[in-house]
C-alpha cells in the first residue's frame, strides 16, 4: 500500500501486534466462570497501573463510569494516558487531578453546558501532550483493535485538514481502487472503564440505549472494569442472551455502583444532575472552590456510598423521578 | 411585525433548508431545533441522526447532550457510533449541520484552536468531535455561524473540518467523496452558497433587515455578490409559536445568546 502522507501527531499507544494480543487474551480473558465482584478500590488497584492508557465510556454526561473515575482520582495516579473522545466530566476530572499527561483528543467539553476550562488551560499552558483525532476516526481505531486488525481505512479526516495533519494517521492509496483513504491505527487501550445497567457476577453486562463506542472499547481493551447499577442473577442473562452487550470473558472486574454515572444521565434510570455540572464548571472557570470540590466529593469520601450520601437521597430520588416519568410509555 | 431574537431567526431560516425524507446529522443546539421545526411544518419525515447512535427519535424534550437519553425518545433504532458514521459514509445521512469559531471563503471550518501554534494556542477549543467526519462524509453540509469579521476570515487558523480546501477541485483531489462538501452558510445576516467552479462563498439571500453593505462589512474576505439578491421572509407567527410553545418552552436553545 503506497503511503501518501503521514500525520505529525504522536501515536500515543503503539499499534498492537496480533501475537501479543492473542497471548494477552489467553492470560487476561479467561473463559472460566469466576466471580469477579470486588470493590472499586480493589478493581482500580488490581487493574489500573501507572502509564496505562485508559478509555472511559460512554461520555462523562451519559452512562459514564463516574464512580470508577473518582476512584482513579482518589488513588492519585500521575502518569496515565487517555482517550478524549466525546469526553466531558470524566476526562476533565482526570486532567484537573493531574492523573493524565497525554491525550488522544477529539472532543473535551460540555456541549450546551459549556467549555472544559481544565483542558483548555492545560493545553494553552503547554501542560498536556495531545494528538488530534475526530469522533469517527477514534471509533474506528477502537473497532480495528476489536477486530484484531492493525488499522482500518476510512473516507474521513483526509489530507488538507489540520485534524489529519496533527493526528497520527496516514493517507494511503487503496490497493484495489486507487482511491485515497485515511488509514487509522488500531487503538488497544490498557484499561476500559465502563458503566452498565445490569451485570451478573461473572461480568455478562446489559446496556439500555445507545452504545456509542462501548462495545468496541470492551473488545479492544486489554483489561475491562465494569461498574453496574445492579448485579443480577446469572439466570437472567441466560433468559435474554440477545441482551448481553458485553460477554463475561471480556471483563476483568465487576463493581456494584448504584448511581455510578452521577452526575451524568443513566438512560431510563436517572436524569443528568445539571446543577452539579454547572457548579463544577464554574469552579474550573474561576479556579475558586475546585480544591474544595475534590476534597469534598473525592478525597474525603472512601467510596461511592460515601459520595452518594453527600449528594443526598432527596436529590437522587428527584433525578430518578425526572428520568423515569419521561419513559413511562416504554411500559405500555 | 412580530418580534424575534437571533436564535429564533436562525432556527426558522435553517428549517427552510430542511427537505423531507432526508437524513440529518444534528447536534444539540440550533440545528436540532431547525430540523424539529421543519418536521412540524413542511418536512414531517426529515430524519434526525445523532452521531452517538440514535436514529429518527421523536425528541419530545430537547437533549442537553448529544448522547443523553432524550435523544432516544421513541427512536426508530439505537446503534453505535461506528454504525452512524458508516451509514454516513455510504450516503444515508445526506445532510449535516455544523458550526465553528471560524470559517473561510471555501467553507473550511475551525473548531479546534485560535492562534498560530497548535501546541501553544491562544485559545484552545473543544476540538472536532464529529465535525470533521460530518464535513468529510455528508453530501451537503449546512454551516451555521454568527456573521462577524473575526469569524469570517481569509484563512482559518486550523482546518478542523474540510470545506472546499483551496477551492476548485482541491477537495476531490485529496480523496474526499465526490459530491460532498458545504452547501449553505446561514448567518444572522445572510444565506450563502458556493460558486460552482471556484467553490468560493457567494451571497445568496439576505435575512430580513440585513443589507449587502452590512454583510460585506462583517466578512473578512471577498464574497461573490450577484447582481440581484432576494431578502428572505421573517419568521411567521406560527413558526415562532411552535418554537416557543411546543419545541423549546424552557428556552434551552432559543433563549440563549448566540455564540459558538
Amino acid at each position: 500500500m503506497r503511503i501518501l502522507a503521514t500525520g505529525v501527531g504522536k501515536l500515543i499507544k503503539p499499534v498492537p501486534s496480533s501475537d501479543q494480543v492473542q497471548q494477552e487474551t489467553r492470560t487476561l480473558k479467561s473463559l472460566a466462570l469466576t466471580n469477579k465482584v470486588m470493590s472499586a478500590k480493589e478493581a482500580v488497584q488490581r487493574y489500573v497501573q501507572e502509564n496505562d492508557y485508559v478509555v472511559s465510556e460512554l461520555t462523562g454526561n451519559v452512562r459514564g463510569p463516574m464512580a470508577l473515575i473518582r476512584e482513579v482520582v482518589r488513588q492519585g495516579f500521575k502518569d496515565l494516558k487517555a482517550a478524549g473522545n466525546t469526553s466531558t466530566l470524566d476526562i476533565d476530572l482526570l486532567l484537573q487531578a493531574g492523573c493524565v499527561k497525554e491525550l488522544d483528543l477529539c472532543y473535551v467539553g460540555y456541549e450546551l453546558l459549556g467549555t472544559s476550562y481544565t483542558m483548555r488551560k492545560m493545553i494553552e499552558e503547554g501542560k498536556l501532550k495531545i494528538t488530534e483525532w475526530s469522533n469517527a476516526t477514534m471509533a474506528w481505531r477502537l473497532k480495528a483493535a476489536a477486530m484484531g486488525v492493525p488499522f482500518l481505512p476510512c473516507r474521513s479526516m483526509l489530507e488538507g485538514t489540520d485534524t489529519f495533519k496533527y493526528s497520527a494517521a496516514k493517507i494511503a492509496e487503496c490497493p484495489f481502487s486507487g482511491d485515497r483513504v485515511c488509514v487509522v491505527p488500531a487503538l488497544r487501550p490498557d484499561v476500559a472503564l465502563i458503566h452498565v445497567h445490569r451485570c451478573d457476577i461473572y461480568g455478562n453486562a446489559q446496556i439500555d440505549g445507545i452504545t456509542g463506542s462501548t462495545l468496541e472499547v470492551a473488545a479492544a481493551s486489554k483489561k475491562v472494569i465494569i461498574s453496574t447499577e445492579k448485579i443480577i442473577d446469572h439466570d437472567e442473562i441466560r433468559k435474554n442472551p440477545e441482551r448481553t452487550a458485553i460477554p463475561y470473558f471480556m471483563v476483568n472486574a465487576v463493581v456494584e455502583a448504584p448511581f455510578g454515572a452521577h452526575p451524568g444521565n443513566m438512560p431510563y434510570l436517572y436524569d443528568m444532575d445539571v446543577e452539579h455540572y454547572k457548579e463544577y464548571i464554574n469552579y474550573c472557570k474561576t479556579g475558586e472552590g475546585i480544591k474544595e470540590y475534590f476534597n469534598k466529593f473525592i478525597y474525603n469520601v472512601p467510596d461511592n456510598d460515601g459520595y452518594l450520601k453527600l449528594i443526598g437521597e432527596e436529590r437522587l430520588e428527584e433525578l430518578k423521578r425526572k428520568e423515569q416519568i419521561r419513559y413511562k410509555y416504554r411500559e405500555e | 411585525m412580530t418580534n424575534y431574537n437571533q436564535p429564533e431567526l436562525l432556527a426558522c431560516i435553517s428549517a427552510k433548508m430542511v427537505v423531507d425524507n432526508k437524513g440529518y446529522f444534528v447536534g444539540s443546539g440550533i440545528p436540532l431545533i431547525s430540523v424539529l421545526l421543519a418536521k412540524k411544518t413542511h418536512a414531517p419525515n426529515a430524519v434526525p441522526f445523532f452521531e452517538t447512535g440514535s436514529i429518527g427519535p421523536k425528541l419530545e424534550e430537547l437533549p442537553i447532550s448529544i448522547a443523553d437519553s432524550k435523544t432516544m425518545t421513541r427512536a426508530i433504532a439505537v446503534k453505535s457510533m461506528c454504525d452512524i458514521f458508516e451509514l454516513s459514509t455510504i450516503g444515508v445521512i445526506e445532510y449535516g449541520f455544523l458550526g465553528g469559531a471560524q470559517v473561510d471563503m471555501y467553507g473550511n471550518l475551525n473548531a479546534t484552536m485560535i492562534g498560530d501554534d497548535y501546541y501553544r494556542p491562544k485559545v484552545r477549543l473543544p476540538g472536532s468531535g464529529g465535525a470533521c467526519d460530518v464535513g468529510s462524509l455528508c453530501g451537503k453540509t449546512i454551516i451555521l455561524m454568527l456573521h462577524e469579521k473575526r469569524r469570517f476570515v481569509p484563512r482559518v487558523d486550523f482546518i478542523t473540518t474540510p470545506g472546499y480546501l483551496e477551492g476548485g477541485n482541491s477537495r476531490e483531489e485529496r480523496g474526499f467523496i465526490k459530491g460532498t462538501g458545504p452547501y449553505r452558510v446561514i448567518t444572522n445576516l445572510a444565506v450563502m452558497d458556493f460558486e460552482e467552479e471556484s467553490k468560493r462563498m457567494r451571497l445568496l439571500y439576505l435575512l430580513p433587515g440585513a443589507t449587502v453593505e452590512r454583510v460585506v462589512e462583517n466578512t473578512g474576505f471577498e464574497l461573490i455578490i450577484p447582481d440581484h439578491i432576494e431578502t428572505l421572509d421573517p419568521p411567521t407567527r406560527e413558526e415562532l409559536q411552535l418554537l416557543r410553545e411546543v419545541l423549546d418552552p424552557t428556552g434551552l436553545i432559543i433563549g440563549r445568546q448566540l455564540k459558538n
